[in-house]
């Protein structure tokens, strides 16, 4: 049973939803926002287990003082103090005019956008060591590779004269020709898949969704 | 000090790839700390002195500036802001650069999101773009924030056939019925235009999967320069237009203070951000050719 009732409400669910896509009548459609509003009420339960799991993790860090076991504390006060800064006891507790609260736009504006642009920001010195280290003539297709992405990157200059626009000609030839090729290939490819492995979990056949036991 | 400042940073950068060559021609490695103190001076040097390069429109970037120019004014846009701080820096001169067109043609602005941290993108948005640039604006009639909702494309699913099953109030709990801007608005079939700024799941192409292709709406997107070439599939019959990257928010820029001089003044911040970009661009085209050389040369020595 533990087994067979997943199995059977997956077949049955999956079922449904291919029907009521090909079915364009009120009941199919209300049918669809009734499952999808499923997916968004269990989207927001995800949302909570992740913040409990996020608080046991961190908990468990500093209970057992591993290494480095400070920064879960700065991470546990930087969730409780956006949470309590976004409820917004002063004037309506509990709606979404916190997100106006002073302290939280502040937070966010200058220490969380900073934060997570320095991280990001941190690729285009790891990118150049890459380039200078990695991005080698080995062989045929790797000059082939190299070559399209010296050409594209050139073509940012501004102080190419009528070499850029010849440049950006080629620019555009190689993203709108080969390389749109190869997208719409492998678009197409994922979307099979997608099928497929959406198949095989319908019919039972892909189970690891399931777990071990 | 613009002039001064190009020669002074091409003077610098200059030298130290010189040393590069020198080493690479010579077949010996470069220290990785080199390579980041070069790469620290093709970023700063151009912000320090303010270096930044006229840009001009290619013809996916006009053509999303042409849907919002060509649209007769009042028209209904919706504007989703899908992205994290981590992305910000590099399309927020693309919301900007939106809402200010909107706002300059008399468009009417819907705002959401399907990223959590999309939302306070928006607030910041209205400040400093619509409160800032256009005071006689108003919230309700001219541009509403609808807000956030988790579900990601079943958000998608639900409003394409009625915005009021996902959103009864506005982002201040404003019931959706009280506000003018939400009159005869019921599902995103009434928007004239969809604009998608992002550059993870859910993003651009799922605005075109699931909202673009099934309800006939246009969407136009803006999108981080690396999710750029996996969206260029769907322009132009699925994707009006596409903003990729600084460079794509510089062209928009730049398109928008051509056809608006009144916008000559306002921050710039795609354009601004292009000089830095640029010679970062050139610094990774000299690593990429020197590290060739130097492996060449190892090479034919037999190392």
């Amino acid at each position: 049973m533990k087994r067979q009732v997943p199995l059977m409400l997956v077949f049955t669910l999956a079922l449904v939803m291919i029907v009521q896509y090909f079915v364009p009548n009120d009941f199919s459609l209300d049918t669809n926002e009734f499952l999808l509003k499923w997916i968004i009420i269990i989207g927001i339960f995800a949302m909570a287990l992740g913040i409990w799991s996020l608080i046991r993790v961190s908990y468990e860090k500093i209970r057992r003082r591993v290494p480095g076991w400070q920064y879960p504390i700065a991470t546990l006060l930087g969730l409780a103090a956006m949470i309590v800064f976004g409820f917004d006891y002063g004037r309506h507790f509990y709606t979404q005019e916190g997100l106006e609260n002073y302290m939280f736009i502040h937070l966010f504006q200058y220490i969380i956008i900073p934060i997570q642009a320095t991280m990001f920001s941190l690729l285009a010195f790891y990118i150049a060591s890459a380039a200078y280290r990695a991005f080698r003539a080995r062989s045929v297709l790797a000059t082939v590779l190299l070559l399209a992405a010296l050409i594209v990157m050139l073509r940012f200059n501004p102080y190419l004269g009528t070499f850029g626009v010849y440049l950006e000609k080629t620019t555009s030839w190689l993203l709108n020709v080969p390389n749109l090729a190869a997208k719409r290939a492998i678009i197409i490819g994922l979307g099979l898949g997608a099928v497929a492995t959406a198949l095989k979990v319908m019919l039972g056949i892909e189970r690891a969704y399931l777990g071990r036991d | 000090m613009n002039k001064w400042g190009l020669i002074i940073s091409l003077t610098i950068i200059a030298a130290g790839l010189l040393y590069l060559f020198i080493k690479s021609i010579r077949g010996r490695d470069v220290e990785r700390r080199f390579i980041f103190l070069f790469m620290g001076l093709a970023v700063a040097v151009p912000i320090l002195f303010n270096i930044s390069f006229s840009e001009k429109a290619t013809p996916i970037v006009k053509a999303a500036f042409d849907k919002i120019e060509n649209l007769p004014p009042g028209s209904k846009i919706l504007i989703s802001f899908d992205y994290d701080p981590a992305m910000a820096p590099e399309v927020n001169p693309m919301t900007d650069a939106f809402v200010r067109h909107a706002m300059a043609k008399g468009h009417r602005v819907y705002f959401m999101n399907l990223w959590a941290t999309g939302q306070p993108m928006v607030a910041t948005a209205i400040d400093r773009i619509i409160k800032t640039e256009f005071p006689e604006k108003k919230n309700g009639v001219d541009y509403v924030n609808l807000g956030y909702k988790a579900g990601g494309t079943g958000v998608l699913n639900v409003i394409i056939t009625d915005i009021r099953k996902m959103y009864l109030t506005d982002v201040n709990g404003i019931n959706l019925d009280s506000l003018p801007i939400m009159n005869g608005i019921r599902s995103l079939r009434d928007m004239d235009l969809l604009i998608s700024v992002g550059g993870g799941l859910p993003g651009v192409k799922e605005w075109v999967l699931f909202a673009g292709d099934p309800g006939h709406i246009p969407v136009v997107g803006g999108c981080a320069a690396v999710s750029a070439p996996l969206l260029y599939p769907y322009y132009p019959n699925q994707l009006m237009g596409l903003l990729g990257g600084i460079k794509g928010a510089a062209e928009y820029e730049s398109e928008l203070k051509r056809k608006y001089p009144r916008f000559a003044e306002t921050p710039q911040p795609g354009i601004k951000m292009m000089g830095p970009q640029t010679m970062a661009h050139l610094v990774i085209m000299a690593f990429i050719i020197f590290g060739n050389i130097s492996y060449f040369v190892l090479k034919s020595r037999g190392e």
